[in-house]
Protein backbone atom coordinates (compact mmCIF):
# COMPACT_ATOMS: atom_id res chain seq x y z
CA UNK A 1 0.00 0.00 0.00
CA UNK A 2 1.35 3.55 -1.32
CA UNK A 3 2.81 5.72 1.74
CA UNK A 4 2.47 9.14 -0.33
CA UNK A 5 0.21 10.81 -2.48
CA UNK A 6 2.93 12.44 -4.34
CA UNK A 7 6.49 11.69 -5.27
CA UNK A 8 6.90 15.57 -4.07
CA UNK A 9 6.69 14.08 -0.89
CA UNK A 10 8.61 10.98 -1.17
CA UNK A 11 11.34 13.51 -1.82
CA UNK A 12 10.56 15.18 1.20
CA UNK A 13 10.43 12.59 3.59
CA UNK A 14 14.00 11.25 2.52
CA UNK A 15 15.40 14.20 2.84
CA UNK A 16 13.55 14.48 6.74
CA UNK A 17 14.65 10.92 7.33
CA UNK A 18 18.54 11.74 6.65
CA UNK A 19 18.36 14.50 8.60
CA UNK A 20 16.81 12.81 11.30
CA UNK A 21 19.45 9.79 10.72
CA UNK A 22 21.98 12.30 11.26
CA UNK A 23 20.50 13.91 14.27
CA UNK A 24 20.10 10.68 16.66
CA UNK A 25 23.43 9.67 15.55
CA UNK A 26 24.96 13.04 16.96
CA UNK A 27 26.53 13.89 13.80
CA UNK A 28 24.62 17.40 12.68
CA UNK A 29 25.27 20.18 11.87
CA UNK A 30 28.46 18.75 10.05
CA UNK A 31 27.21 15.34 8.40
CA UNK A 32 24.66 17.78 6.98
CA UNK A 33 26.62 18.50 3.45
CA UNK A 34 26.77 14.91 2.70
CA UNK A 35 23.31 13.92 3.00
CA UNK A 36 22.00 15.37 -0.61
CA UNK A 37 25.04 12.79 -2.18
CA UNK A 38 23.42 9.88 -0.21
CA UNK A 39 19.81 10.94 -1.66
CA UNK A 40 20.93 11.56 -5.14
CA UNK A 41 24.72 9.24 -6.02
CA UNK A 42 26.05 8.71 -9.04
CA UNK A 43 25.75 11.11 -12.53
CA UNK A 44 22.07 10.75 -14.13
CA UNK A 45 19.58 12.89 -13.23
CA UNK A 46 16.09 11.52 -12.40
CA UNK A 47 14.31 15.33 -11.75
CA UNK A 48 16.03 17.82 -12.90
CA UNK A 49 18.44 18.54 -15.48
CA UNK A 50 21.28 17.39 -14.02
CA UNK A 51 22.89 16.09 -10.44
CA UNK A 52 23.96 18.91 -9.44
CA UNK A 53 21.12 21.32 -9.35
CA UNK A 54 19.44 18.53 -7.69
CA UNK A 55 22.03 18.41 -5.04
CA UNK A 56 22.28 22.02 -5.00
CA UNK A 57 17.95 21.66 -4.12
CA UNK A 58 18.44 19.02 -1.69
CA UNK A 59 20.90 20.72 0.29
CA UNK A 60 18.17 24.04 0.34
CA UNK A 61 15.76 20.83 1.11
CA UNK A 62 17.93 19.86 4.27
CA UNK A 63 18.23 23.44 5.55
CA UNK A 64 14.61 23.59 5.61
CA UNK A 65 14.39 20.07 7.18
CA UNK A 66 16.85 22.34 10.13
CA UNK A 67 14.36 24.71 10.54
CA UNK A 68 14.49 26.75 7.71
CA UNK A 69 15.27 30.55 7.49
CA UNK A 70 15.32 31.91 10.86
CA UNK A 71 15.52 35.63 9.81
CA UNK A 72 12.01 34.78 7.44
CA UNK A 73 8.83 34.34 10.32
CA UNK A 74 6.89 32.57 8.16
CA UNK A 75 6.69 28.41 8.48
CA UNK A 76 6.52 28.27 4.96
CA UNK A 77 9.13 28.76 2.49
CA UNK A 78 9.95 28.90 -0.92
CA UNK A 79 12.71 27.28 -2.50
CA UNK A 80 13.53 29.53 -5.23
CA UNK A 81 16.25 27.36 -7.38
CA UNK A 82 13.28 24.45 -7.21
CA UNK A 83 10.91 26.70 -8.74
CA UNK A 84 10.77 26.21 -11.82
CA UNK A 85 9.28 29.42 -13.08
CA UNK A 86 5.94 27.79 -14.47
CA UNK A 87 4.25 29.71 -17.44
CA UNK A 88 1.62 32.63 -16.03
CA UNK A 89 0.18 33.45 -19.61
CA UNK A 90 -3.12 33.34 -17.93
CA UNK A 91 -6.15 32.38 -20.59
CA UNK A 92 -5.00 31.31 -23.60
CA UNK A 93 -6.56 29.96 -27.43
CA UNK A 94 -4.75 26.92 -28.35
CA UNK A 95 -4.12 25.10 -31.43
CA UNK A 96 -7.18 22.92 -30.78
CA UNK A 97 -9.52 25.80 -31.92
CA UNK A 98 -11.40 24.99 -34.63
CA UNK A 99 -12.30 27.99 -35.91
CA UNK A 100 -16.57 27.02 -35.46
CA UNK A 101 -19.41 28.61 -36.00
CA UNK A 102 -21.11 29.01 -32.62
CA UNK A 103 -18.75 31.49 -31.05
CA UNK A 104 -19.62 30.39 -27.49
CA UNK A 105 -16.28 31.87 -26.45
CA UNK A 106 -17.39 35.27 -27.81
CA UNK A 107 -21.01 35.08 -26.20
CA UNK A 108 -19.86 34.34 -22.63
CA UNK A 109 -16.90 36.96 -22.43
CA UNK A 110 -18.34 39.93 -20.91
CA UNK A 111 -15.06 42.10 -21.25
CA UNK A 112 -15.49 41.79 -25.01
CA UNK A 113 -11.87 40.47 -25.41
CA UNK A 114 -12.67 37.85 -28.01
CA UNK A 115 -12.18 38.18 -31.90
CA UNK A 116 -11.65 36.17 -34.38
CA UNK A 117 -8.86 36.38 -37.29
CA UNK A 118 -9.72 35.44 -41.05
CA UNK A 119 -9.61 31.57 -40.28
CA UNK A 120 -12.19 32.22 -37.96
CA UNK A 121 -9.98 31.27 -35.18
CA UNK A 122 -10.38 32.88 -31.56
CA UNK A 123 -7.74 35.28 -30.14
CA UNK A 124 -7.99 37.02 -26.77
CA UNK A 125 -7.26 40.61 -26.37
CA UNK A 126 -5.00 40.67 -22.61
CA UNK A 127 -5.79 44.16 -22.05
CA UNK A 128 -9.42 43.09 -21.67
CA UNK A 129 -9.19 39.98 -20.48
CA UNK A 130 -9.87 39.26 -16.65
CA UNK A 131 -9.20 36.00 -16.32
CA UNK A 132 -12.46 34.70 -15.52
CA UNK A 133 -12.47 31.65 -17.47
CA UNK A 134 -15.98 31.70 -18.51
CA UNK A 135 -14.77 31.16 -22.16
CA UNK A 136 -12.73 28.44 -21.64
CA UNK A 137 -15.74 26.34 -19.81
CA UNK A 138 -18.23 27.13 -23.17
CA UNK A 139 -15.61 26.00 -25.71
CA UNK A 140 -16.91 22.47 -27.03
CA UNK A 141 -13.08 21.63 -27.88
CA UNK A 142 -11.94 22.48 -24.43
CA UNK A 143 -9.27 24.51 -26.93
CA UNK A 144 -9.09 27.43 -24.31
CA UNK A 145 -6.58 26.97 -21.59
CA UNK A 146 -5.88 28.78 -18.65
CA UNK A 147 -2.20 29.08 -17.57
CA UNK A 148 -1.43 29.32 -13.99
CA UNK A 149 0.64 28.64 -11.89
CA UNK A 150 -0.63 25.78 -9.54
CA UNK A 151 0.78 27.29 -6.59
CA UNK A 152 -1.13 30.56 -7.48
CA UNK A 153 -3.90 28.21 -8.11
CA UNK A 154 -3.74 26.63 -4.82
CA UNK A 155 -3.67 29.80 -2.98
CA UNK A 156 -7.25 30.84 -2.32
CA UNK A 157 -6.07 33.63 -0.13
CA UNK A 158 -4.18 35.47 -3.05
CA UNK A 159 -0.49 35.42 -1.16
CA UNK A 160 1.49 34.16 -4.02
CA UNK A 161 2.87 36.20 -6.84
CA UNK A 162 6.07 36.13 -9.02
CA UNK A 163 9.38 37.91 -8.50
CA UNK A 164 11.66 39.57 -10.47
CA UNK A 165 13.26 36.35 -11.63
CA UNK A 166 9.74 34.81 -11.77
CA UNK A 167 10.22 32.77 -9.10
CA UNK A 168 7.08 32.31 -6.55
CA UNK A 169 7.16 34.54 -3.54
CA UNK A 170 5.16 34.78 -0.15
CA UNK A 171 3.35 37.85 0.70
CA UNK A 172 3.43 37.19 4.56
CA UNK A 173 0.78 39.17 5.40
CA UNK A 174 -1.61 37.15 3.44
CA UNK A 175 -0.44 33.78 4.08
CA UNK A 176 -2.18 32.05 6.57
CA UNK A 177 0.22 29.04 6.26
CA UNK A 178 -2.64 26.37 5.11
CA UNK A 179 0.16 24.66 3.14
CA UNK A 180 -2.12 24.24 0.11
CA UNK A 181 0.86 25.70 -1.97
CA UNK A 182 2.72 23.02 -0.52
CA UNK A 183 0.63 20.29 -1.28
CA UNK A 184 0.24 21.08 -5.06
CA UNK A 185 3.73 22.88 -6.16
CA UNK A 186 4.51 19.64 -8.71
CA UNK A 187 8.11 21.00 -8.19
CA UNK A 188 8.38 20.81 -4.79
CA UNK A 189 9.39 24.29 -4.62
CA UNK A 190 7.49 25.84 -1.19
CA UNK A 191 7.79 23.73 1.48
CA UNK A 192 7.05 23.68 5.77
CA UNK A 193 9.73 24.10 7.49
CA UNK A 194 10.27 21.33 9.59
CA UNK A 195 10.92 21.49 13.67
CA UNK A 196 11.84 17.47 13.98
CA UNK A 197 15.51 18.06 15.27
CA UNK A 198 13.58 20.14 18.43
CA UNK A 199 11.16 17.00 18.42
CA UNK A 200 14.50 14.55 18.52
CA UNK A 201 16.39 16.81 20.92
CA UNK A 202 13.06 16.96 23.40
CA UNK A 203 13.52 13.09 23.28
CA UNK A 204 16.91 12.44 23.61
CA UNK A 205 17.21 15.31 26.45
CA UNK A 206 14.36 13.18 28.38
CA UNK A 207 16.47 9.97 28.73
CA UNK A 208 14.01 7.73 28.15
CA UNK A 209 11.35 10.31 30.07
CA UNK A 210 13.20 10.19 33.26
CA UNK A 211 14.69 14.06 33.30
CA UNK A 212 11.10 14.62 32.22
CA UNK A 213 8.23 13.06 30.30
CA UNK A 214 7.23 13.64 26.92
CA UNK A 215 3.89 13.60 25.80
CA UNK A 216 2.67 12.91 22.16
CA UNK A 217 -0.76 15.04 21.37
CA UNK A 218 -2.25 13.56 18.21
CA UNK A 219 -4.49 15.09 15.92
CA UNK A 220 -8.22 12.52 15.24
CA UNK A 221 -7.14 12.75 11.17
CA UNK A 222 -4.46 10.53 12.18
CA UNK A 223 -7.52 7.78 11.78
CA UNK A 224 -7.01 8.06 8.11
CA UNK A 225 -3.19 8.28 8.10
CA UNK A 226 -0.85 5.34 7.82
CA UNK A 227 -3.42 3.01 6.12
CA UNK A 228 -0.37 0.34 5.78
CA UNK A 229 -0.54 -0.45 9.34
CA UNK A 230 -2.92 -0.35 11.92
CA UNK A 231 -3.47 2.67 15.01
CA UNK A 232 -2.04 0.77 17.43
CA UNK A 233 0.52 0.23 16.09
CA UNK A 234 1.68 3.71 15.12
CA UNK A 235 0.96 4.64 18.79
CA UNK A 236 3.74 1.68 19.59
CA UNK A 237 5.91 3.17 17.52
CA UNK A 238 5.55 6.31 18.99
CA UNK A 239 6.52 4.74 21.93
CA UNK A 240 9.46 2.84 20.24
CA UNK A 241 10.47 6.83 19.42
CA UNK A 242 10.61 7.58 23.16
CA UNK A 243 7.43 9.33 23.61
CA UNK A 244 6.09 8.73 27.43
CA UNK A 245 2.51 8.30 26.21
CA UNK A 246 0.40 8.99 23.39
CA UNK A 247 -2.59 11.03 23.97
CA UNK A 248 -5.67 12.12 20.99
CA UNK A 249 -5.92 16.33 20.50
CA UNK A 250 -9.82 15.19 20.35
CA UNK A 251 -10.43 14.76 24.06
CA UNK A 252 -9.11 18.71 24.19
CA UNK A 253 -11.95 19.02 21.39
CA UNK A 254 -14.32 17.50 23.63
CA UNK A 255 -13.49 19.95 26.13
CA UNK A 256 -13.82 22.66 23.05
CA UNK A 257 -16.88 21.45 22.31
CA UNK A 258 -18.63 21.98 25.63
CA UNK A 259 -16.51 25.44 25.99
CA UNK A 260 -17.58 26.99 22.74
CA UNK A 261 -21.15 25.46 22.87
CA UNK A 262 -21.90 27.31 26.44
CA UNK A 263 -19.62 30.51 24.96
CA UNK A 264 -22.18 30.61 21.62
CA UNK A 265 -25.36 30.27 23.53
CA UNK A 266 -23.97 33.10 25.77
CA UNK A 267 -22.95 35.34 22.73
CA UNK A 268 -25.35 34.75 20.27
CA UNK A 269 -22.47 34.29 17.43
CA UNK A 270 -19.54 32.93 17.30
CA UNK A 271 -16.84 31.36 14.74
CA UNK A 272 -14.51 28.79 15.53
CA UNK A 273 -11.24 28.82 16.53
CA UNK A 274 -9.98 25.14 15.98
CA UNK A 275 -7.90 26.21 12.75
CA UNK A 276 -5.17 28.48 13.13
CA UNK A 277 -5.40 29.19 9.40
CA UNK A 278 -9.03 30.08 9.55
CA UNK A 279 -8.31 32.46 12.59
CA UNK A 280 -5.32 33.94 10.75
CA UNK A 281 -7.77 34.57 7.63
CA UNK A 282 -10.14 36.55 10.04
CA UNK A 283 -7.44 38.51 11.42
CA UNK A 284 -5.88 39.37 8.19
CA UNK A 285 -9.04 40.03 6.22
CA UNK A 286 -12.16 40.72 8.10
CA UNK A 287 -10.67 42.71 10.94
CA UNK A 288 -14.24 43.69 12.15
CA UNK A 289 -14.63 40.09 12.82
CA UNK A 290 -11.88 39.16 14.99
CA UNK A 291 -14.29 39.62 18.18
CA UNK A 292 -16.53 36.80 17.22
CA UNK A 293 -14.08 34.26 16.97
CA UNK A 294 -14.39 31.55 19.87
CA UNK A 295 -11.97 32.76 22.76
CA UNK A 296 -11.02 28.76 23.53
CA UNK A 297 -7.82 27.71 22.65
CA UNK A 298 -7.23 24.90 19.90
CA UNK A 299 -8.15 20.89 20.43
CA UNK A 300 -4.38 20.98 20.26
CA UNK A 301 -3.82 24.02 22.84
CA UNK A 302 -6.43 22.79 25.30
CA UNK A 303 -5.34 18.99 25.87
CA UNK A 304 -1.83 20.32 26.41
CA UNK A 305 -2.46 22.89 28.44
CA UNK A 306 -3.99 20.19 30.95
CA UNK A 307 -0.65 18.16 30.75
CA UNK A 308 1.56 21.07 31.42
CA UNK A 309 -1.35 21.86 34.35
CA UNK A 310 -0.96 18.33 36.15
CA UNK A 311 2.70 17.40 35.09
CA UNK A 312 5.05 19.58 35.79
CA UNK A 313 7.80 19.83 33.49
CA UNK A 314 6.27 17.99 31.00
CA UNK A 315 7.15 18.19 27.01
CA UNK A 316 4.20 18.26 24.41
CA UNK A 317 4.70 17.47 20.77
CA UNK A 318 1.79 17.78 18.63
CA UNK A 319 1.57 15.46 15.25
CA UNK A 320 -1.14 16.05 12.99
CA UNK A 321 -1.90 16.95 9.23
CA UNK A 322 -1.36 20.35 9.68
CA UNK A 323 1.46 23.06 8.87
CA UNK A 324 -0.59 25.98 9.88
CA UNK A 325 -0.16 24.22 13.70
CA UNK A 326 3.55 25.23 13.09
CA UNK A 327 2.63 29.00 12.79
CA UNK A 328 0.00 28.42 15.80
CA UNK A 329 2.55 26.37 18.49
CA UNK A 330 4.58 29.79 17.98
CA UNK A 331 1.96 32.47 18.80
CA UNK A 332 2.36 33.86 22.92
CA UNK A 333 -1.03 32.54 24.16
CA UNK A 334 -0.17 28.85 22.84
CA UNK A 335 3.74 28.81 23.15
CA UNK A 336 4.02 27.84 26.95
CA UNK A 337 1.78 24.49 25.88
CA UNK A 338 3.26 22.64 22.46
CA UNK A 339 6.50 22.62 22.14
CA UNK A 340 6.70 21.36 19.15
CA UNK A 341 4.31 21.12 16.10
CA UNK A 342 4.67 18.15 13.69
CA UNK A 343 3.32 16.58 10.42
CA UNK A 344 2.24 13.10 10.00
CA UNK A 345 4.61 12.97 6.66
CA UNK A 346 7.65 13.78 9.41
CA UNK A 347 6.45 11.16 11.64
CA UNK A 348 6.76 8.67 9.13
CA UNK A 349 10.12 9.92 8.50
CA UNK A 350 10.91 9.79 12.32
CA UNK A 351 9.53 6.36 11.94
CA UNK A 352 11.88 5.50 9.26
CA UNK A 353 14.85 6.98 10.79
CA UNK A 354 14.94 4.44 13.46
CA UNK A 355 14.58 2.16 10.89
CA UNK A 356 11.01 1.33 12.71
CA UNK A 357 8.47 -1.22 10.58
CA UNK A 358 5.39 -0.50 12.46
CA UNK A 359 3.63 -2.90 10.80
CA UNK A 360 6.03 -5.35 12.74
CA UNK A 361 5.14 -4.14 16.01
CA UNK A 362 2.06 -5.14 18.73
CA UNK A 363 -0.90 -2.86 18.69
CA UNK A 364 -1.20 -0.18 21.56
CA UNK A 365 -4.35 1.60 22.37
CA UNK A 366 -5.44 4.89 22.09
CA UNK A 367 -8.80 6.07 23.67
CA UNK A 368 -9.45 9.15 25.29
CA UNK A 369 -11.81 11.00 23.67
CA UNK A 370 -15.24 10.55 22.82
CA UNK A 371 -16.89 10.18 19.24
CA UNK A 372 -18.00 13.99 18.89
CA UNK A 373 -13.75 15.47 19.65
CA UNK A 374 -12.89 12.57 17.28
CA UNK A 375 -15.35 13.81 14.04
CA UNK A 376 -13.93 16.97 14.25
CA UNK A 377 -11.28 16.20 11.92
CA UNK A 378 -13.77 16.24 8.88
CA UNK A 379 -15.46 19.50 7.52
CA UNK A 380 -19.17 19.16 9.90
CA UNK A 381 -18.02 17.64 12.95
CA UNK A 382 -17.09 20.62 14.77
CA UNK A 383 -20.81 21.78 14.19
CA UNK A 384 -22.16 18.22 15.33
CA UNK A 385 -20.64 18.49 18.24
CA UNK A 386 -20.74 21.86 19.53
CA UNK A 387 -24.79 20.81 18.80
CA UNK A 388 -24.45 17.83 21.09
CA UNK A 389 -22.98 20.51 23.53
CA UNK A 390 -25.55 22.32 23.55
CA UNK A 391 -28.19 19.24 24.19
CA UNK A 392 -26.11 18.41 26.85
CA UNK A 393 -25.78 21.15 28.91
CA UNK A 394 -29.14 22.01 28.19
CA UNK A 395 -29.29 25.01 26.45
CA UNK A 396 -32.25 23.77 24.92
CA UNK A 397 -33.43 27.75 24.07
CA UNK A 398 -31.05 28.11 21.86
CA UNK A 399 -31.46 27.38 18.11
CA UNK A 400 -28.36 26.45 16.24
CA UNK A 401 -27.94 27.49 12.69
CA UNK A 402 -24.18 26.73 11.93
CA UNK A 403 -22.47 26.99 8.79
CA UNK A 404 -20.08 24.52 8.14
CA UNK A 405 -17.52 25.81 5.71
CA UNK A 406 -14.91 23.50 3.81
CA UNK A 407 -12.38 24.78 2.36
CA UNK A 408 -11.10 28.74 2.38
CA UNK A 409 -13.57 29.67 -0.49
CA UNK A 410 -16.09 28.77 1.39
CA UNK A 411 -15.03 30.36 4.71
CA UNK A 412 -14.39 33.48 2.76
CA UNK A 413 -18.24 33.64 1.31
CA UNK A 414 -19.52 33.40 4.74
CA UNK A 415 -17.11 35.87 6.28
CA UNK A 416 -18.37 38.04 3.91
CA UNK A 417 -21.76 37.57 4.26
CA UNK A 418 -21.86 37.98 7.99
CA UNK A 419 -19.72 41.55 7.55
CA UNK A 420 -22.57 42.11 5.66
CA UNK A 421 -25.42 41.16 7.90
CA UNK A 422 -26.73 38.65 4.96
CA UNK A 423 -25.67 35.28 6.76
CA UNK A 424 -28.00 33.27 7.43
CA UNK A 425 -26.37 31.39 10.48
CA UNK A 426 -25.32 31.97 14.18
CA UNK A 427 -22.26 29.90 13.69
CA UNK A 428 -19.15 29.58 11.51
CA UNK A 429 -16.78 26.43 11.57
CA UNK A 430 -14.47 27.23 9.45
CA UNK A 431 -11.64 25.05 7.98
CA UNK A 432 -9.41 26.23 5.78
CA UNK A 433 -8.58 22.84 4.34
CA UNK A 434 -11.75 21.11 1.99
CA UNK A 435 -12.74 18.30 3.43
CA UNK A 436 -11.39 19.12 7.04
CA UNK A 437 -8.20 18.38 8.77
CA UNK A 438 -8.42 15.30 6.38
CA UNK A 439 -7.39 17.54 3.47
CA UNK A 440 -4.35 18.57 5.26
CA UNK A 441 -1.32 19.44 3.67
CA UNK A 442 0.94 17.63 6.41
CA UNK A 443 -1.36 14.44 5.53
CA UNK A 444 0.76 11.44 4.03
CA UNK A 445 -2.07 10.50 1.90
CA UNK A 446 -5.89 12.13 1.15
CA UNK A 447 -8.35 9.61 0.38
CA UNK A 448 -12.23 9.65 -0.98
CA UNK A 449 -12.93 7.58 2.02
CA UNK A 450 -10.48 9.31 4.97
CA UNK A 451 -13.71 10.57 5.91
CA UNK A 452 -15.69 7.37 6.53
CA UNK A 453 -12.21 6.54 8.08
CA UNK A 454 -12.80 9.51 10.59
CA UNK A 455 -16.35 8.43 11.22
CA UNK A 456 -15.70 4.80 12.05
CA UNK A 457 -12.75 5.79 14.32
CA UNK A 458 -15.24 8.06 16.05
CA UNK A 459 -17.88 5.51 16.59
CA UNK A 460 -15.46 3.01 18.20
CA UNK A 461 -14.99 6.01 21.24
CA UNK A 462 -15.39 4.44 24.70
CA UNK A 463 -16.95 7.24 25.67
CA UNK A 464 -20.11 8.22 23.69
CA UNK A 465 -20.57 12.05 24.99
CA UNK A 466 -18.54 15.01 25.00
CA UNK A 467 -19.60 15.37 28.86
CA UNK A 468 -18.02 11.93 29.60
CA UNK A 469 -15.47 12.40 28.08
CA UNK A 470 -14.41 15.47 29.54
CA UNK A 471 -16.03 14.55 33.17
CA UNK A 472 -12.43 11.83 34.12
CA UNK A 473 -10.59 15.35 33.55
CA UNK A 474 -11.19 16.27 36.71
CA UNK B 1 -3.33 13.77 50.72
CA UNK B 2 -2.66 14.09 46.67
CA UNK B 3 -4.56 10.97 44.55
CA UNK B 4 -4.12 11.10 41.49
CA UNK B 5 -5.61 8.45 38.77
CA UNK B 6 -4.15 7.31 35.43
CA UNK B 7 -6.64 8.12 32.62
CA UNK B 8 -3.95 7.13 29.83
CA UNK B 9 -5.80 4.99 27.08
CA UNK B 10 -5.11 1.75 28.85
CA UNK B 11 -6.83 2.64 32.08
CA UNK B 12 -9.44 4.20 30.65
CA UNK B 13 -10.12 2.01 29.04
CA UNK B 14 -10.61 -0.19 32.30
CA UNK B 15 -12.31 2.30 33.31
CA UNK B 16 -10.45 5.17 34.70
CA UNK B 17 -13.15 7.27 34.45
CA UNK B 18 -15.84 5.43 36.83
CA UNK B 19 -12.71 5.25 39.59
CA UNK B 20 -12.57 9.53 39.07
CA UNK B 21 -16.40 9.89 39.16
CA UNK B 22 -16.78 7.85 42.01
CA UNK B 23 -13.86 9.07 44.13
CA UNK B 24 -15.12 12.40 43.32
CA UNK B 25 -18.35 11.27 44.88
CA UNK B 26 -16.96 9.69 47.23
CA UNK B 27 -14.81 12.39 48.65
CA UNK B 28 -17.47 15.15 48.24
CA UNK B 29 -20.08 12.36 50.30
CA UNK B 30 -17.25 12.22 53.27
CA UNK B 31 -16.65 16.10 53.34
CA UNK B 32 -12.89 15.56 52.32
CA UNK B 33 -12.48 18.18 49.93
CA UNK B 34 -10.81 19.88 51.86
CA UNK B 35 -7.80 16.90 52.94
CA UNK B 36 -8.30 15.31 49.65
CA UNK B 37 -7.00 16.63 46.28
CA UNK B 38 -7.96 14.36 43.39
CA UNK B 39 -6.22 15.12 40.07
CA UNK B 40 -5.73 12.97 36.34
CA UNK B 41 -2.67 12.37 34.79
CA UNK B 42 -1.65 10.64 31.71
CA UNK B 43 0.06 6.90 32.10
CA UNK B 44 2.03 5.64 35.43
CA UNK B 45 3.95 3.13 33.01
CA UNK B 46 2.42 0.69 34.49
CA UNK B 47 -0.56 -0.16 32.41
CA UNK B 48 -1.11 -4.20 32.98
CA UNK B 49 -1.97 -3.14 36.30
CA UNK B 50 -4.98 -0.23 35.79
CA UNK B 51 -6.63 1.19 36.29
CA UNK B 52 -3.66 3.26 38.69
CA UNK B 53 -3.90 5.27 41.14
CA UNK B 54 -1.55 6.88 43.48
CA UNK B 55 -1.71 8.00 47.23
CA UNK B 56 0.58 10.79 47.70
CA UNK B 57 3.34 8.06 46.41
CA UNK B 58 1.94 5.13 47.10
CA UNK B 59 0.94 3.03 43.50
CA UNK B 60 -2.52 0.96 44.08
CA UNK B 61 -4.19 -1.09 41.22
CA UNK B 62 -7.89 -0.27 41.45
CA UNK B 63 -10.87 -1.37 39.07
CA UNK B 64 -14.37 0.45 39.02
CA UNK B 65 -15.48 -2.94 41.19
CA UNK B 66 -13.29 -2.27 44.05
CA UNK B 67 -12.93 1.63 44.21
CA UNK B 68 -15.16 1.46 47.08
CA UNK B 69 -12.92 -0.56 49.35
CA UNK B 70 -10.03 1.05 47.92
CA UNK B 71 -11.34 4.30 49.15
CA UNK B 72 -12.33 3.17 52.65
CA UNK B 73 -8.69 1.34 53.44
CA UNK B 74 -6.77 3.99 51.45
CA UNK B 75 -8.52 7.44 51.82
CA UNK B 76 -10.95 7.47 54.47
CA UNK B 77 -8.70 5.28 57.42
CA UNK B 78 -5.63 7.62 56.34
CA UNK B 79 -7.15 11.13 55.51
Amino acid sequence: MKKFDTKVQHLKYKVLREVAREAWADRLPESAVDIPMTIVPGKVPTMRCCVYKERAILAERVKIAMGGDKSNPNVIEVIEIACDECPVGGYEVTNACRGCLAHRCEDVCRFGAISFDQNHVAHIDKSKCKECGACSKVCPFTAIVGRKRPCQNACKVKAISMNEEKAATIDGSKCIACGACVYQCPFGAITDKSFILNVIDILKKSEGNQKYKTYAVVAPSISSQFTYAKLGQVITGLKELGFHTVIEAALGADMVAQAESRELAEKGFLTSSCCPAFVDYIHKNFPDLAPFVSHNLSPMAMISKYIKETTPGAKVVFIGPCTAKKAEVQKEDVKPYVDVAMTFEELQALFDSRDLDITTLPEGVLDNASYFGRIFARCGGLSDAVAEGLKEQGFTDFALKACACDGIEACRVALLKKSKNLLDANFIEGMACVGGCIGGAGCLTHEPRSRDDVDRYGKEALEKTIADAVSQLK
Amino acid sequence: MKVTVCIGSSCHLKGARQVVETLQYLISENGLKDKVELGGTFCMGRCQEGVCVTVDDAFFSVSPETVRDFFVKEILAKA
